[in-house]
């Protein structure tokens, strides 16, 4: 059929043509995950116009009335939107600061050992809890600091009164920033200790014999060897940046309502909201809009940055 | 000579410090894994009369009897290993299938499919039309709501794409000559070389599996469909679940054979995590090759 539609530019056409007949089963391959995409990715995007419209059941995504940028205005007016905002851009950069330099020390300090035995030891103790959920996670947590938990009889013992960081509105935001390094240094550091072991051991041997220190071959070899992933995921981490500090499975399975000044983010104001007070699904949607829209310009920020740095960037 | 000089290194004092460094994280890191495995094994008099109990001190089986007594536990097990099933199962085809076509740097419109497909790690429709969509699809209170939504990790697919790539092309080139097509290649030839690589994912995909909570959370309020991660918030966080009500009752009546509720929700963290530990050492042995092959780019 498509062959035939224009004589112009035939021979060019039924290449292609012929070139896609070639590949008939590689496109029934991929039919699943095309199919797959669209019905839990891309349809779900055009639902973003339900931002502008207000939900009607009966009607649908298509039907619903049109009402401009009515729920916009109203969400600049919303001090619950507002608190889950700024707890939202407080968590993620405190994550940022905090979590993202330590993988790659601890890269670094396991690529020391001349023992592959010892790294590998260590390797699968750290990465162990990335593989448990944030439910069981969070109810270790919830016991190591409940009242009758270690930490709390511990601190008594020693004569501190102490009460669980947990329900604590100064405590919360260190506890989710511990628990995420706790559950994901071990797993980020995977993919630096992939990349250090792909140095050549020759540069080492040289600087060794030039009488490098190791912080000076830690400095000059092992760092430029491993710049380019440091800025992949880099920007990779700054694209997903508010969905870290939503990290929704984490806060919701620890937050609770003596915290929720410090510990509601966008995430969870969304989940809450629609489910258990049944706000109006196009403003619900508005929210998240925003959310999806100030993470697609921190993706193409850290991009910029990375790449007048010097590095490779994603695109 | 050679093991002489790797033995005079490893003395310094450099390295001792390092190790130290290392040896406090790991206990960091482990402690509170070990402290769930002692307090479910606790025996109620002994933990509940002891100020600080950091030491096995003492052994009883109670809490676990409670567990594998109580119906909805099985339940929620059965729906999480359906759900792990067939979830790789379903995983597994649509990702392998569809990672080795877009492998294919011929294949016209394949570089289009991988921005589209690249895009969605970093933009989406957000949870409402999301829920919308999967309810249109009539899945709300279904159990495949928890294996085909979540059916492909876009980062699992881009990976298994790269290591596609890195097969030679020779290997496929002498099966076509002999009149193979592309799908027995990928059944016959592709997948049989990268078993060790394939197991890695679908370990991935069982574990994600495993642990899902998240479309259960949303989706699902027939309690006989939720998974063990649903039963096991009820259990550890809300404490509202069946099992928290026996424990209860047993320590009101003045049993003989109390159970400490902390040891409860332990056991039960323990119970939910063997699967997982029997799988960790498959996992971890081959993670790390996954991940590097994956991440060479083209």
């Amino acid at each position: 059929m498509k062959r035939n539609n224009k004589a112009g530019g035939r021979s060019s056409k039924s290449g292609l043509w012929n070139t896609m007949r070639q590949y008939k089963y590689h496109y029934l391959m991929v039919l699943p995950v095309i199919v797959w995409y669209i019905l839990f990715s891309y349809l779900p995007m055009y639902g973003i116009t339900l931002s502008f419209k207000t939900f009607d059941f009966s009607k649908g995504i298509l039907g619903s009335p049109w009402v401009g940028f009515q729920h916009f205005r109203e969400i600049s007016h919303d001090p619950e939107f507002w608190s889950a905002f700024k707890n939202t851009v407080i968590i993620s950069l405190s994550k940022l600061v905090i979590h993202f330099p330590l993988p790659i020390i601890l890269a670094m300090v396991m690529n020391e050992f001349s023992r592959t035995k010892a790294r590998k030891f260590f390797q699968t103790l750290f990465t162990f809890p990335h593989f448990i959920s944030w439910v069981v996670l969070a109810g270790i947590l919830t016991n190591i600091f409940s009242n009758d938990g270690v930490y709390i009889q511990l601190m008594t013992m020693l004569g501190f009164d102490a009460s669980s960081p947990l329900v604590s509105v100064q405590g919360f935001r260190p506890m989710i920033y511990l628990s995420h390094v706790w559950k994901e240094i071990g797993w980020d550091s995977i993919i630096y200790m992939a990349a250090l072991t792909g140095i050549n051991p020759e540069l080492y041997e040289a600087a060794e014999m030039d009488g490098a220190s190791r912080l000076q071959r830690l400095r000059y070899i092992a760092w430029p060897g491993i710049k380019s992933t440091v800025a992949i995921l880099f920007i990779l981490t700054i694209g997903n940046l508010l969905s870290l500090g939503s990290s929704f499975e984490q806060i919701f399975n620890l937050y609770s309502s003596p915290v929720y000044s410090v510990a509601d983010t966008i995430d969870t104001y969304v989940y809450r909201t629609t489910f258990t007070v049944g706000a109006d699904f196009g403003y619900m949607t508005a929210v998240g809009l925003i959310k999806s829209a100030i993470s697609l310009v921190l993706l193409v920020l850290a991009n910029m940055t990375v790449k007048k740095m010097g590095e490779q960037g994603l695109y | 000579m050679e093991q002489a000089l790797t033995q005079k290194k490893k003395i310094s004092a450099y390295d001792v410090a390092v190790y130290i460094i290392l040896g406090i994280l790991a206990i960091i890191t482990f402690y509170p894994f070990y402290n769930v495995l002692i307090i479910s094994f606790a025996r109620f008099d002994v933990i509940s009369k002891s100020n600080l109990y950091w030491l096995p001190l003492s052994f009883d089986f109670s809490a676990y009897k409670l567990i594998f007594g109580d119906g909805k536990f099985w339940n929620a097990f059965g729906v999480s290993m359906l759900v792990t099933v067939v979830g790789v199962a379903f995983s597994m085809v649509i990702s392998v299938a569809g990672a080795y076509a877009l492998s294919k740097k011929g294949m016209p419109g394949r570089n289009l499919l991988l921005t589209l497909i690249l895009i969605t790690m970093f933009f989406n429709g957000g949870l409402i039309p999301f829920y919308l969509i999967v309810k249109n699809l009539g899945l709300v209170n279904n159990i495949l709501v928890m294996i085909v939504p979540a059916g492909i990790n876009t980062l699992y697919l881009i990976i298994m794409k790269n290591y596609f790539n890195t097969i030679p092309e020779g290997l496929e080139e002498s099966a076509k000559l002999d009149g193979a097509n592309d799908i027995t290649i990928l059944l016959r030839i592709i997948i049989p070389i990268s078993a060790p690589f394939m197991a890695t994912f679908a370990l991935f995909y069982a574990v994600e599996r495993w642990n899902e909570w998240w479309h259960a959370l949303i989706f699902i309020s027939d309690s006989a469909k939720a998974p063990l991660q649903i039963y096991l918030r009820e259990v550890l966080i809300t404490s509202n679940s069946s099992l928290n009500s026996m424990a209860m009752t047993l320590a009101e009546q003045k049993a003989t054979t109390k159970v400490y509720t902390p040891s409860l929700q332990m056991a039960t963290i323990i119970v939910s995590c063997i699967p997982i530990m029997l799988v960790y050492p498959f996992l971890q042995k081959h993670f790390a090759k996954g991940i590097l092959v994956g991440s060479i780019k083209e």
